[in-house]
C-alpha cells in the first residue's frame, strides 16, 4: 500500500472520529454559550446513551434505528433533568459552584453506571453493515460513511433550527444577553432547557455512532470522549456552533495523524497539548469572540 | 468582665500552638511506636496526613486565590516521581538526610512545574484555567506512562510501576510535614502577600486598580499550591513504595477537590477536617459499602453546592489562641462557638 492511500485511510478514520467529537462538542459549546457552564456531565450523558443503545440492541434484535431513538430519548430526558435538578437552583450562584456541581453530576453518573452495569465492558452487538466500499484506491467502511452522513444531516438540521426557528432565535438572544432577552419576553428557563435537550439529543446520536466505531460500553467511556470533545469545542471557539464542528473534525484528524506516524500512545497527550497551545495563542479559539468583562 | 483587654502576645500564641502540636505529635507517635495502635490504623492515619497536605495546598489555589485548578494530582505525581527517583538513586544516604532532601526536591520540582504552567495559564480566566490545568494533569500522566519508550531506557517504568522506593514515611515525619505545611500556609496568608492573594479572589479588577500585581500574586498562590502538592506526592511515594501513573488521573484531582469544597473553600480547618473524615470514614467504616462510596461523594458534592455553596465551614478559620483570648475576656459564649479541632496548628 502506498503512502497516499495510507494517508487517505487515516483521513477517513479521522473524519469518522472527528464527526463524533464534533457532535459532542456542539453540546458543550451550546450550553457554554447560553449559561457559561462547562457541562462536565456531557460526556457521561453519552455513556448513558451508549448503555441505552446497548440495552435496545440486545433486546430488540439489533434494530439500529430503534437504538438511535432510544439513545436520543434517554439522553434528552437525562440532560433536561440534570439541568432542572442540579443546575437550575444554582443560576444565581458563582460560576465556580456551578462548575463543581457539574463535576459532581459527572462523577455520580459514572459511579451509578458502574453500580448498575458493573465495571466491565458490555460488548455491543454489531448493528451496522460490516462491508466496505472501494473509493479510488482505498476501502472505506460503511460505518464511516454512515457516520459522516448522519453527522452532516444532524449539523444541517441544527444550523437550520438555530438560524431559522423561533426557539433558535430565543437561544441566540439568551446567549447574547440573558437579562435583555428576559425583558423582551423570552422564557429564559425554557430556552435553557431546550438548549440542554438539543445538546443531549446530539450526544445521543454521537453515542450510537461511537458504539458503531468502538463496539462496547463502559462506565468511564464518556469521560475521555467528553474531555476530547471539550478540547474540540475550545479549539473551535467555545460558544460557537460552526466552531465546534470545525474543532471536532480537526481533533479527529490530528488524532488519526498521530496514530498514523506510530505514536498512538501519545494520542491523549497530543490532544491536550493542542488545547494548551490554543489557549495560550488564541484563547477564544478559531471562531470565538472576545468577551470583554464589565465592571 | 472587661478587665483584660489586651489579646495574647504573638510569641505566646505561637508557643501555645507549638506546644499543643508537639504534644499531639509525640503523644500519638508514642502510642504508635508503643504498639498500642494496630498497624492498619497507623496506615490510615498517615494517609489522612498526606490527604490533609493535598487538601490544604489545593485550598490555597481554590479557596484563597479563587481559581479552580483541576490538575492537582499532576503536581502530586511530579513531586512523587521526583522524590522517588531521587531516593532510588541514593540508597546509601541515611534516611534522615535522604528523606527530607527527597521531600524538598519533590516540592521544588513540582513548584517549577507550577511556575511553568501557572504563568501562562493564569493569564486566562476561570474556566479556561480549569481546563488548562486539567490538560496539564492528563499530559503528565501520559508522559509518565510513555516516556520510557521515547528515552529508550527505563526511567519511570510506565505502566509497570516504579518499584522499590524506600518506605520512609511514618506517622511522625508525615505529620511533622503536615504541621510545617499548615504553618507556612497560615503565615503566608496572614502576611501582606496573603492579603493580596485574597484581594485577587474577591475582585480582580478592584485588586488591579489598587496596584496589586495580578499575574504575580496568581502565580505565587498557584506555585505555593503546587509545591505543597509535590511534598504530599513525595510522602505518598515513600508511603506506598510503588508508583503507578494511573493513580494520578483526573479522578484523583477531583477527589482532592471534593475535600476542599466540602470543607469550605478558604477554610484551612475545613480542609483538614474534611480530608481526615473523607479519608478515614471510607477506610474504617464504609469498607463494606465501598461500591456506594463514590456515589455518596458525588451526591454530597451536588447537595452541598446547591444548599451551602460555601462548603461546610465556609471561610471560617479556627484559632485556638483566639478562643483563649475570648475566654479570658469573657466573650466566649456571646457568639457561636467554633468546633474543637485537634491538630491545633492554627
Amino acid at each position: 500500500m502506498n503512502t497516499l492511500s495510507l494517508i487517505l485511510r487515516q483521513v477517513v478514520n479521522g473524519l469518522q472520529s472527528g464527526s463524533i467529537y464534533a457532535l459532542v462538542a456542539l453540546g458543550y459549546s451550546m450550553v457554554y454559550g447560553i449559561i457559561m457552564l462547562l457541562n462536565f456531565a456531557h460526556g457521561d450523558i453519552i455513556m448513558v446513551g451508549a448503555y441505552a443503545a446497548w440495552f435496545c440492541l440486545c433486546g430488540f434484535a439489533g434494530n439500529p434505528i430503534l437504538a438511535i431513538i432510544a439513545a436520543i430519548f434517554v439522553c434528552v430526558l437525562l440532560g433536561v433533568s440534570i439541568e432542572k435538578v442540579a443546575y437550575a437552583p444554582l443560576r444565581q450562584s458563582p460560576r465556580l459552584s456551578l462548575l463543581i456541581t457539574a463535576i459532581g453530576v459527572s462523577y455520580l453518573l459514572e459511579n451509578l453506571a458502574q453500580l448498575v452495569f458493573g465495571a466491565g465492558a458490555k460488548s455491543m452487538p454489531s448493528f451496522m453493515p460490516t462491508s466496505t466500499i472501494s473509493i479510488g484506491s482505498i476501502d472505506v467502511s460503511w460505518t464511516a460513511i454512515i457516520t459522516l452522513i448522519v453527522t452532516a444531516i444532524s449539523m444541517a438540521a441544527l444550523t437550520l433550527l438555530v438560524k431559522k426557528s423561533k426557539m433558535g432565535k430565543a437561544m441566540r438572544a439568551v446567549s447574547e444577553d440573558t437579562g435583555a432577552a428576559q425583558l423582551m419576553g423570552i422564557n429564559v428557563n425554557r430556552t435553557i432547557s431546550f438548549t440542554f435537550a438539543l445538546g443531549s439529543a446530539l450526544a445521543g446520536i454521537a453515542s450510537v455512532l461511537y458504539c458503531a466505531a468502538y463496539p462496547q460500553a463502559t462506565p468511564t467511556m464518556g469521560s475521555m470522549l467528553g474531555l476530547k470533545a471539550f478540547v474540540a469545542a475550545v479549539l473551535g471557539g467555545i460558544g460557537s456552533i460552526p466552531g465546534a464542528m470545525v474543532g471536532g473534525l480537526a481533533i479527529g484528524l490530528a488524532e488519526a495523524m498521530v496514530s498514523a506516524v506510530g505514536l498512538s500512545v501519545w494520542k491523549d497527550g497530543i490532544v491536550f497539548a493542542i488545547l494548551i497551545v490554543v489557549l495560550l495563542v488564541k484563547p477564544t479559539g478559531i471562531m470565538g469572540h472576545e468577551i470583554q468583562e464589565k465592571v | 468582665m472587661d478587665k483584660i483587654k489586651k489579646p495574647l502576645p504573638m510569641l505566646l500564641r505561637y508557643a501555645i500552638n507549638l506546644a499543643i502540636f508537639a504534644v499531639f505529635l509525640f503523644g500519638v507517635n508514642a502510642l504508635i511506636t508503643g504498639g498500642s495502635v494496630p498497624n492498619y490504623y497507623t496506615k490510615v492515619i498517615v494517609l489522612c496526613g498526606i490527604n490533609i497536605i493535598l487538601a490544604v495546598s489545593l485550598n490555597v489555589a481554590t479557596g484563597y486565590l479563587g481559581q479552580l485548578p483541576l490538575g492537582h494530582a499532576g503536581f502530586m505525581a511530579v513531586g512523587a516521581y521526583a522524590s522517588a527517583l531521587f531516593l532510588r538513586a541514593v540508597p546509601n544516604l541515611p534516611e534522615f538526610v535522604a528523606f527530607p532532601l527527597g521531600i524538598i526536591l519533590g516540592g521544588i520540582v513540582s513548584g517549577i512545574f507550577g511556575i511553568l504552567i501557572g504563568i501562562p495559564a493564569l493569564r486566562l480566566k476561570g474556566d479556561y484555567l480549569a481546563i488548562i490545568t486539567l490538560g496539564f494533569g492528563e499530559i503528565i500522566r501520559v508522559v509518565l506512562l510513555n516516556i520510557d519508550s521515547v528515552l529508550g531506557f527505563n526511567f519511570t517504568y510506565g505502566a509497570a510501576s516504579l518499584k522499590n522506593i524506600p518506605k520512609y514515611t511514618s506517622f511522625f515525619n508525615c505529620f511533622l510535614c503536615v504541621g510545617i505545611v499548615c504553618f507556612l500556609i497560615h503565615t503566608l496568608m496572614k502576611s501582606k502577600h496573603g492579603r493580596a492573594i485574597l484581594a485577587v479572589r474577591e475582585n480582580e479588577i478592584a485588586a488591579d486598580s489598587v496596584g496589586i500585581n495580578l499575574t504575580y500574586y496568581k502565580a505565587l498562590g498557584f506555585t505555593v499550591s503546587a509545591i505543597f502538592a509535590g511534598v504530599a506526592g513525595a510522602l505518598y511515594a515513600s508511603y506506598l513504595g510503588i508508583l503507578n501513573p494511573s493513580s494520578f488521573g483526573f479522578m484523583k484531582s477531583i477527589e482532592i477537590l471534593v475535600m476542599v469544597v466540602l470543607g469550605g473553600m478558604g477554610s484551612m480547618v475545613g480542609s483538614i477536617v474534611s480530608a481526615t473524615v473523607l479519608t478515614a470514614v471510607p477506610e474504617l467504616v464504609l469498607r463494606a459499602f465501598s461500591d456506594y462510596r463514590m456515589i455518596a461523594y458525588s451526591l454530597l458534592l451536588i447537595v452541598v453546592m446547591i444548599f451551602k455553596p460555601s462548603g461546610l465551614m465556609g471561610q471560617y478559620d479556627f484559632s485556638l489562641t483566639g478562643l483563649i483570648d475570648k475566654a479570658r475576656m469573657g466573650k466566649l459564649f456571646r457568639k457561636g462557638k467554633g468546633k474543637k479541632e485537634k491538630a491545633g496548628d492554627k
